[in-house]
């Protein structure tokens, strides 16, 4: 599947001016190509993808993170066409001024207390999934486990059926992985996701619930209800956004515990580490990578840029510069000073990650409840996606 | 109170992006808004068996928007 789209790539002659997020070797282990680069050339450049640049040191990131003017987020996405007008998704997709009233639409269902309401459905969700395989003694934990617990809780936000949950998943990947070389695939997984919310929109602003849908159907922005194609636009970014992120995060997690026994019985023996721990699992483990576009000529830590070019912000590499994170390659699962980029820095911050931590905390808590003793089962190869948000896709455990 | 010195916290309105972190570990210093941004409770005096977490809170915040005052 993800596979499909390197397979014909010319392969890498020098990650410092030919770089290519898309290349296997980025995809299997990235974080020795970020190293170098962050050592020789901490904004790296590639002609792929019509023009793009790569910062790798946490201070280039975090300055082209806080720099609206010259990155526009009109482009979140690094790929090999870039069609105009971009397709809007606000508040993602938006620069100021507009950006603003668009995020504060979404910020309200997403707080922390909003969330601890959705926390016995998660955890129910988590065990329903463990009740299925854990008789088995082993099981491929991305695709048993962690891919179905995100697109269940936002399918139990938005009142939709959680059984719908695998077509999501298919629509994200054709949109996230295929997509970014093939806008027919795209375009056609955007259309069959506008069309099957489509008829929950019309309903629902008919006779509205207390659902995530009817929340943002009854919005007001300057006392105005949005046009439905923005409703329709804001539903889609949420499942995109928060389907595969933290099916990678909850991943990356579980794959950590499974090669690290000393830090799985540490966390089952302290489980008051655990919120500490999955900010160092956030910070090391970062599954998600943004993109700008460069609309005017500037300078980021001396290194000129130009306009025309694409920027994919790296704040997993940015998660990785030792400058930021003494011993940054190291997972420390009681480090006290973390000041990640997982959710990325300045206005654009993820509008989900109180989200995304419950369902990590939850995930990771129920398991190790249900099966402590796992290990990574030799027979079998764990493989990663490609792209924008970097997790495992297939994860082999043996139980006990 | 410590030490006769007084240690508030505070956070920079402008900075602030919503990450919680602050809040997350130092409920007892901090209250969030209907968006989730973050603001010192009162005076954002802290008493001396919340420095620890004051401290973290300003180790741990990704927009460096979290400042302590010793006065």
């Amino acid at each position: 599947m993800a596979q499909d789209t390197t397979r014909t790539r010319p392969p890498v002659t020098d990650w410092t001016t030919d770089w290519d997020h898309l290349d296997p070797n980025w995809r299997d282990n990235p974080y020795p190509i970020w190293d170098d680069l962050r050592e020789k050339c901490p904004i790296a450049h590639t002609k792929r993808f019509l023009g793009a640049y790569l910062p790798t040191s946490y201070a280039a990131v975090k300055a082209i993170a806080y720099d609206t003017k010259s990155f526009s987020s009109r482009r979140v996405v690094v790929r090999e066409v870039r069609p105009e007008p971009p397709m809007p998704s606000p508040p993602i997709s938006s620069d100021p001024p507009h950006h603003k009233p668009a995020k504060q639409l979404l910020l309200p269902p997403f707080t922390p207390d909003e969330m601890k309401k959705l926390e016995p459905r998660a955890r129910a969700i988590c065990n329903e999934l463990i009740d299925k395989f854990i008789a088995d003694g082993r099981c491929d934990a991305a695709q048993m486990y962690t891919r179905h617990i995100p697109v269940r809780v936002i399918a139990h936000m938005l009142d939709v059926p959680e059984s719908d949950g695998d077509q999501f998943i298919q629509w994200i990947h054709e949109i996230l992985e295929l997509g970014i070389t093939n806008d027919e695939i795209l375009m056609k997984a955007v259309h069959e996701m506008s069309m099957y919310f489509a008829g929950y929109v019309e309903a629902r602003t008919r006779k509205p619930g207390d659902d995530l849908i009817s929340r943002i159907i009854m919005a007001r922005q300057d006392g105005k209800p949005l046009p439905p194609q923005e409703v329709l636009g804001m539903i889609r970014l949420l499942l995109i956004a928060g389907i595969d992120t933290t099916w990678s995060a909850i991943g990356s997690s579980l794959w950590h515990l499974a090669k690290t026994p000393s830090d799985r019985q540490r966390l089952i023996d302290e489980p008051k580490l655990m919120p500490t721990a999955i900010e160092e699992f956030l910070r090391a483990y970062a599954p998600v990578t943004m993109a700008r576009e460069v609309v005017q000529d500037t300078v980021i830590e001396g290194c000129p840029i130009k306009a025309g070019n694409m920027v994919l912000l790296s704040f997993p590499a940015a998660n990785r510069d030792p400058a930021m994170f003494p011993e940054a390659n190291k997972v420390i699962i009681d480090r006290q000073e973390n000041r990640h980029s997982a959710f990325g820095l300045g206005i654009h911050r993820c509008v989900g990650s109180n989200l995304a931590r419950l369902e990590m905390t939850v995930a990771i808590e129920e398991w190790l409840k249900r099966i402590p003793e796992f290990r990574l089962d030799p027979a079998i190869p764990v493989t990663w996606s490609e792209g924008t948000v970097r997790g495992p896709r297939q994860l082999p455990f043996i139980f006990g | 109170m410590t030490g006769g010195k007084v240690v508030r916290v505070r956070v920079d309105p402008e900075k602030c992006q919503g990450h919680n972190r602050c809040k997350a570990l130092a409920p007892a210093l901090f209250e969030l808004d209907e968006y989730g941004n973050s603001k010192e409770i009162g005076d954002g005096i802290v008493p001396e068996d919340q420095l620890e977490a004051a401290y973290l809170a300003r180790a741990n915040c990704p927009e460096m928007a979290v400042e302590i005052i010793e006065e």
